[in-house]
């Protein structure tokens, strides 16, 4: 079955079974377990997946641009206007019952929309399947609001997925290899303890996933007409629920070897531990030759099967010892300088009411009412007003500020500079309450630049996140300008006002390559931040003031502040001076 | 609409659940505000809460939930219309999403009214829709700041006053104002964190047990909800009891001139700025006292309900990280022996 994907020792068998295994799931549950979060790029698979869902429900796709108005229905202005009485539209979350409701580059979705579909949830509303097409790889990929992911029951990945070739021509889903995930068998203990203590070990905190996990399990039971659980009901929760949402992995069981999947406690020294990690057993084989098991001990049962489908990348970032970080507090909607939708009144424009946007109605028929002679009259006697006629709301979002500070982590001076520059974000963020700004650290140090501290407003975070940075090391100036460039960039993509911050020295020495200094490579840095226009601030810390940094400020077209011995109150003070 | 999850069945979470009984047997307290991680049932407390109150006596049709006995003026009219008729309508409990925009929250221009029929009509919000109820905004702290600034005045007044699009309106908005939100996820601004009457802390249960139990409340109402709330109707029943009878107590309840010294005396040990913390620490005292039966506020009730009502307004010096909670404990063990 699967001719080319047999070369690689992969697990994409199991992975398409379990995404399979997910639509019965959604079939039997519904809305009980909220929806199914895919973590798909677009393409042939997960078009192969989205229609074998379709055969099972009626779907129903919503743009990730959905506005409220959408959602709840309301006026049809257009239709009104023309016919004179009012037209109401349906909104989807009341037409759709009976329906999936499928979001595809839910990535990209509204905060808005993800609120109202959040609280569609809560009310029984339809089951939500949301593509999120986010690159794993990409650190600063917009993240789905959490409040709504926390509540899609099933979280699948299709990334890594490949199907065989043939099946995709034809264009129809492979059908799942049968018995992948585990074979029935007695329960020695009662389902809600195994999932209820898998997840603590699994490191996930809300109770909200041992809930939904057992909604899955039941769901999966049903789907086999089977009414008591049994083990491969317990599995399929682990795989679909509990595994995406693990934080850590769980400390391995005293006697099993953790690579062992699926095996109930038997007999394992006689086989060979097997050697690909993560795969599931393949079909047919095992099945035959095993006695009657005896009652499998579930938690271990949900704990392996959790680990098939722990989220991509939670190894490394454990190795890394970069997890911990909770998601970045919401793809905050960003406020734009013009807004039809939010903020303080600001007049009006000519356009159509939609995506949020509200008539001004008084605005509307001043602008049709010198146009009254020359229109056909309208036989009820009323305003004619045509399209052009319109004018719509406009907001003014106070613009949201986003300092990134870029600070020289390297060698002797490090120390005392790092510590000021903690201090001046911690000073900038209890500011930040009033101006709801938001702060970014990103330190260069050794060969290369990281980004400590993602923009956040929240106090207690930076604190934590403050407290574990270190110093020391060479001075890789381009490399921590290109970041600060970068996190600048994405601040402005999400509608903030960013200010960079460089706190450094100004004398480079990593960086550059064939033929080009450090020195060099980090002006060239200089100057194609300073092509971007950014707002930024140079501060200048070298115990005696050289042309070198200021080269650099002027390449970047930063303000130049020199502060031979860098305090925190100093730093916010020279920013502050900059911010207004 | 969904059968609630019952009150009572609620694992553990003893101090959210008593903040929110003290905020609906005293509305004047100002709310509560619950801090915490997601999936702690914060929003599941405040719904079986609000499910849990007895109907309300309503004027009927009137669209902002007027009581009949109320003498304030209503802007329909509605106690001429309806005359001496009553109905009864469910405790409301609305939601507000985060991205709810002005329109929908203040109320607006009727735009089908006035492309129809030419009337100009107010279109209530869900301010007008919470009155008399309670207001929930799960993540108050991503809530955009004008929404928040609009929000503060009006829970604070009782009253919506709306200025937009040729209509003058003002309207009752009566409301218990329950905000949840995680701070490492955003602060809250302090104006608006301290017009919150009560705050808690919810963190995820930590207790195997109480998780456990947890799970399986959660599988016993998904498979059996009407059963499960007949398992509970004894202990609802009773908590209700309890709702009422400390309403109706509340007025009574007697707080004396010691009692009033020593709030003053907790506040200004514990560095509590304004009058505001001082006032409703002595409310909560005064509806812990009526909850727990008694005619006169005791020095221990006022203990009981000293963390929730003071921990959120503490003058709070950024590189100090000694918990407000340990702060006012402290206090209470000098000023109030057990």
């Amino acid at each position: 079955m699967s001719d080319a994907a047999a070369a690689e020792p992969d697990d994409s068998d199991a992975r398409w079974a379990l995404a399979l295994t997910a639509i019965d799931v959604l079939e039997q549950a519904g809305n009980r377990i909220g929806g199914i979060l895919v973590r798909a790029r677009p393409g042939p698979v997960r078009d192969a997946w989205a229609d074998a869902l379709a055969l099972v429900m009626p779907v129903r796709r919503v743009p990730a641009s959905a506005d409220a108005e959408a959602l709840d229905g309301g006026l049809d202005l257009t239709a009104t206007l023309a016919g004179g009485k009012p037209v109401q539209r349906a909104g989807i979350l009341k037409d759709a019952a009976g329906q999936v409701l499928l979001v595809p580059m839910a990535d990209l979705i509204n905060p808005a929309l993800a609120a109202r579909l959040a609280g569609a949830i809560d009310e029984g509303g339809p089951p939500l399947v949301l593509f999120d097409e986010g690159d794993p790889a990409d650190a600063e990929r917009p993240r789905l609001p959490q409040a709504l992911v926390d509540r899609l029951g099933v979280h699948i990945n299709l990334n890594d997925v490949r199907l065989p070739m043939s099946a995709l021509i034809a264009g129809e889903a492979p059908p799942p290899p049968l018995a992948m995930l585990a074979e029935p068998g007695a329960l020695a203990e009662d389902a809600e303890t195994a999932l209820s203590v898998a997840a603590v070990q699994l490191g996930i905190a809300s109770v909200r996933a041992p809930v939904l996990a057992l909604r899955v399990a039941r769901a999966h039971a049903a789907a086999d007409e089977r009414d008591a659980l049994c083990a491969a009901d317990m599995a399929a929760a682990a795989a679909l629920v509990l595994g995406p949402r693990a934080t850590r992995v769980p400390p391995p069981p005293e006697e099993a070897p953790p690579e062992q999947q699926e095996q109930p406690e038997p007999e394992p020294p006689e086989e060979p531990p097997p050697p690909p990690p993560p795969s599931d057993d393949t079909p047919g084989e095992d099945e035959q030759d095993q006695p009657e098991p005896p009652p499998i001990d579930p938690t271990e049962l949900v704990l392996d099967a959790a680990q098939t489908a722990l989220p991509p990348g939670l190894l490394d970032a454990l190795a890394a010892g970069t997890i911990s970080k909770a998601p970045k507090g919401q793809g905050s909607s960003g406020a734009r300088q013009k807004s039809i939708t939010s903020g303080r009144p600001a007049g009006v424009r000519p356009g159509m009411p939609a995506r949020g946007a509200r008539l001004a109605l008084i605005e509307t028929i001043k602008a049709a009412a010198p146009w009254q002679k020359i229109r056909p009259k309208r036989e009820d006697g009323r305003l004619a007003i045509r399209t052009d006629d319109l004018r719509i709301r406009r907001f003014i979002a106070r613009t949201e500020s986003t300092t990134i500070f870029a600070v020289d982590a390297s060698g002797s001076a490090a120390f005392a500079r790092l510590a000021e520059a903690k201090g001046a974000v911690e000073l900038l963020l209890a500011e930040a309450y009033v101006k709801r700004a938001e702060v970014a650290l990103i330190a260069f140090r050794g060969s290369e630049a990281a980004l400590v501290l993602p923009p956040t407003r929240s106090l207690p975070r930076a604190k934590k996140e403050l407290a574990a940075m270190a110093g020391g090391g060479g001075t890789p100036i381009a490399a921590g300008l290109d970041m600060a460039m970068r996190v600048a960039m994405a601040e402005r993509g999400r509608g903030r006002t960013p200010l960079v911050v460089v706190l450094t020295d100004g004398r480079a020495n990593v960086g550059g390559g064939e033929g080009v200094t450090p020195q060099e490579a980090a002006l060239q840095a200089a100057r194609a931040f300073g092509a971007t226009g950014l707002a930024s601030v140079f501060i200048d810390c070298s115990p005696r003031p050289r042309p070198l940094g200021g080269e650099l400020a002027q390449a970047m077209g930063a303000r130049l502040v020199t502060l031979p011995r860098v305090d925190a109150q100093a730093v916010v003070n020279a920013v502050k001076a900059v911010m207004t | 609409m969904r059968i609630p999850f019952p009150f009572t069945a609620i694992v553990g979470q003893a101090e959210m659940k008593q903040a929110l009984l003290l905020a609906a047997v005293e509305p004047r307290l100002g709310g509560v505000m619950v801090f915490g991680d997601r999936g702690t049932g914060k929003s599941t407390a405040v719904r079986a809460l609000a499910g849990l109150l007895p109907p309300m006596k309503v004027v009927p049709g009137c669209r902002y939930g007027c009581a009949p006995d109320d003498r304030a003026p209503c802007i329909e009219g509605c106690r001429d219309k309806a005359g001496k008729q009553t109905a009864e309508a469910p405790v409301p409990f609305v939601d507000l999403p985060l991205g709810a925009t002005e329109d929908r929250v203040v109320g607006a221009l009727d735009l089908e009214r006035a492309l129809a029929t030419g009337e100009k009509r107010f279109e209530p919000g869900l301010l007008a829709k919470a009155n008399r109820g309670f207001l929930y905004i799960d993540e108050i702290n991503l809530l955009e700041d004008h929404l928040v600034d609009l929000l503060l005045d009006v829970a604070v007044s009782g009253t919506n006053v709306v200025e937009r699009e040729g209509l003058s309106i003002r309207h009752p908005a009566r409301f218990i104002l329950v905000g949840s939100g995680n701070p490492e996820e955003g602060e809250l601004r302090p104006q608006l964190l301290d017009r919150f009457g009560l705050s808690v802390d919810v963190r995820t249960p930590t207790d195997m047990g109480d998780r456990i139990e947890i799970v399986k409340r959660c599988d016993r109402f998904d498979r059996d909800p009407a059963g499960f709330v007949a398992e509970f109707a004894d202990a609802e029943q009773a908590t209700l009891d309890r709702i009422a009878k400390a309403r109706k107590a509340l007025p009574k309840v007697q707080v004396a001139d010691e009692m009033l010294g020593l709030g003053a005396q907790l506040c200004s040990a514990v560095g509590a700025d304004g009058l505001r913390g001082e006032l409703t620490l002595l409310r909560a005292a005064r509806a812990q006292a009526a909850l727990s039966g008694k005619k006169d506020v005791k020095p221990h009730h006022i203990a009981e309900v000293a963390t929730m009502a003071l921990r959120h307004r503490l003058r709070r010096n950024v590189l100090d990280d000694t918990g407000s909670t340990s702060r006012i404990a402290r206090a209470i063990a000098e000023l109030i022996p057990a």
